[in-house]
């Protein structure tokens, strides 16, 4: 029995520029869906990062702002401040969120901003052509770390939902992956109540998506989902991370 | 409150963006404008309105963004340090047509500098600042007063133009304390049908400065670009003081303006014909008021308290007709009015 799904409702029906492969697109649709079911497409605001999802608003077909790169999560607090009966999110790579966007998300998370964070970690900066990022793993060769990142010169990998953890004004940090059917129907879930936490107006809520990037891992998309098995989730584990919700 | 009240230029700029309907403030302390942010800790909350004191100035001019982008009136406030710091989302709102105030209440620089007022903070206002085509419009207050009245206008004119606008004083006129007025002044009010509310009975608008298709990005510039013309044919704003005949004239801004006041009466005083002309808008520049006095002058003598920054776009006005020298003082100093006249007298 063939089942088609359709288009949400919150996706705008044109082609995107992601790569074959990338989890960008999943992801979106995972979004929009979200939005179309919980019925809020009419009064959520999203906020696109720099990077590759920069795009997002010729995407997700609802009020969306860009931000300056990394200040994603200060542009949602303006926004939220002034309109605190709307939804907003922000979507964020790893280079916007965890290298130069640290400070925004760590005292948007701090202070509790009762909005909604997508984290998309693909362990290298994808738009500007594969440099390392504030995740990219030990050992891992990028455009910057051409024999591999070493932690004597480039430091060491953050895992952001735990270092979130302990501020108190996280209530909702979860941590999925895109890269089989089963993983994208846990990180739907995940991806929902963190929408859920906000609009019970209980505070910050996060969840990272370990995502592959086929091109900059230079590899193929299947192998690139095997690596992502392989080399991320080791590292940064998968689940709920915090969860204050209950 | 139509009596005079002694007040400093912070707090009575900031009860004037309370009353000019400013929605959210959001800030971070820097000297010497932290009676601002103080200020407006207690009054927005008074008035159930949005105060955030801010990781950063990043932080802040960020949030800025998005209340502006939310359709609100909105207004951060800091110091050159600070203001060099907000560069980035100047030029992202310039880019995004966002309106906004922004108020500067300068000291020496560069880098860390002091605590003293300066103006040394001229070309960053008035030439852009941060990456990219563009200008914002600045206003100059040089009384507490006009630190009040200015601020209506600077939400006004933000509004109307959709671009922030930059309030130019310095730690003086900040610090300082003047008997002032704090009666509301006229607000005009202008529709947002472009703001960020949720896409409710309507298409999803959206808020963005990046045109990547190929030739998009000179038609967005060519469209600002026609904003601003639009702008220098509309406003200027200058105070002219017994130009009419004179020979000498004096041009200066702000707290500069204030000591070049009295040394054009003094020099009255000694049958030396001199004037002042005041730049209240530095842009758009008074050029064609200059130019005009630039027929009947001997000579010009700008005055500012920088290396010297706005005698450059005076010169621009002048076009070489007559001669443009320049005194000023650096790092928070004051230029003396003895000093002047004795320039001026040196002169004739």
């Amino acid at each position: 029995m063939e089942k088609k799904l359709g288009l949400p409702k919150s996706m705008k029906d044109v082609i995107t520029h992601y790569c074959p492969g990338c989890g960008h697109g999943v992801i979106h649709r995972i979004l929009a869906e979200v939005i179309d079911e919980l019925g809020i497409k009419e009064i959520t605001i999203g906020i696109a990062p720099v990077g590759c999802a920069v795009l997002a608003y010729d995407y997700l077909d609802m009020d969306m702002a860009e931000a300056p790169h990394g200040r994603t999560p200060a542009v949602a607090t303006g926004i939220k401040r002034v309109q605190p009966d709307k939804i907003v999110f922000t979507y964020q790579g790893d280079g916007d969120l965890a290298a130069i966007g640290t400070g925004e998300i760590v005292h948007t998370a701090a202070r509790g901003e009762n909005i909604t964070t997508i984290f998309v970690n693909n362990a290298v900066y994808g738009m500007t052509g594969g440099q390392m990022a504030p995740t990219t793993l030990l050992k891992q060769k990028t455009d910057t770390t051409p024999f591999g990142r070493e932690a004597k010169y480039a430091g060491f990998p953050i895992r952001v939902p735990e270092m979130l953890k302990s501020l108190e004004g996280t209530v909702y940090l979860a941590r999925e992956t895109v890269i089989s059917p089963k993983n994208i129907i846990t990180l739907k879930k995940y991806i929902r109540k963190a929408f859920d936490t906000q609009i019970k107006k209980m505070g910050f809520s996060l969840v990272e998506v370990l995502s592959p990037c086929p091109t900059n891992m230079k590899l193929s998309p299947i192998q690139s989902y095997d690596w992502v098995a392989k080399n991320m989730v080791p590292y940064y584990p998968l689940g709920e991370i915090k969860d204050l919700t209950k | 409150m139509e009596t005079k009240i002694l007040i400093s230029g912070n707090e009575a700029l900031g009860e004037a963006a309370v009353q000019a309907g400013c929605k959210a403030y959001f800030g971070y302390p820097i000297t010497p404008q932290n009676e601002l942010t103080a200020y407006m800790s207690r009054r927005m909350l008074e008035e159930n309105r949005v105060f955030v004191q801010a990781e950063s100035e990043l932080a802040a001019i960020n949030m800025v963004l998005g209340a502006a982008a939310s359709g609100v009136r909105t207004m951060t406030t800091s110091s050159s340090p600070g203001i060099s710091l907000m560069q980035e989302g100047l030029s992202y709102m310039a880019g995004d047509e966002l309106p906004c105030v922004v108020a500067n209440i300068a000291r020496g620089g560069p880098g860390l500098g002091n605590i003293a007022g300066s103006q040394s903070d001229y070309f960053q206002s008035v030439k852009g600042g941060g990456h990219g085509d563009y200008n914002l419009i600045v206003i100059a207050p040089a009384t507490v007063q006009e630190m009040f009245d200015f601020t209506f206008t600077a939400f006004n004119l933000a509004d109307k133009y959709r671009t922030p606008v930059i309030i130019l004083a310095d730690g003086y006129l900040g610090q300082m304390m003047e008997p002032a007025i704090l009666q509301k002044k006229e607000i005009t009010n202008f529709p947002k049908n472009w703001a960020l509310t949720g896409a409710k009975g309507r298409k999803p608008n959206v808020i963005n400065s990046m045109y990547l298709a190929e030739g998009a990005l000179e038609k967005h510039n060519q469209k600002l670009q026609e904003k601003f013309r639009k702008i220098k044919k509309e406003l200027c704003l200058v105070e002219e003081i017994s130009t009419v005949d004179a020979e000498v004239i004096l041009i200066a801004y702000g707290t500069a303006s204030r000591i070049c006041k009295s040394v054009a009466r003094k020099l009255r005083e000694k049958n030396i014909r001199a004037g002042l002309i005041r730049p209240i808008t530095l842009w758009p520049f008074p050029t064609e008021t200059i130019k005009q006095s630039a027929s009947h002058a001997k000579f010009f003598l700008t005055i500012e308290m920088s290396a010297g920054q706005m005698v450059e776009d005076v010169r621009l006005a002048v076009e070489d007709k007559v001669p443009v020298y320049f005194y000023g003082r650096m790092g928070g100093g004051i230029p003396e009015e003895e000093k002047i006249i004795e320039i001026i007298e040196a002169k004739l």
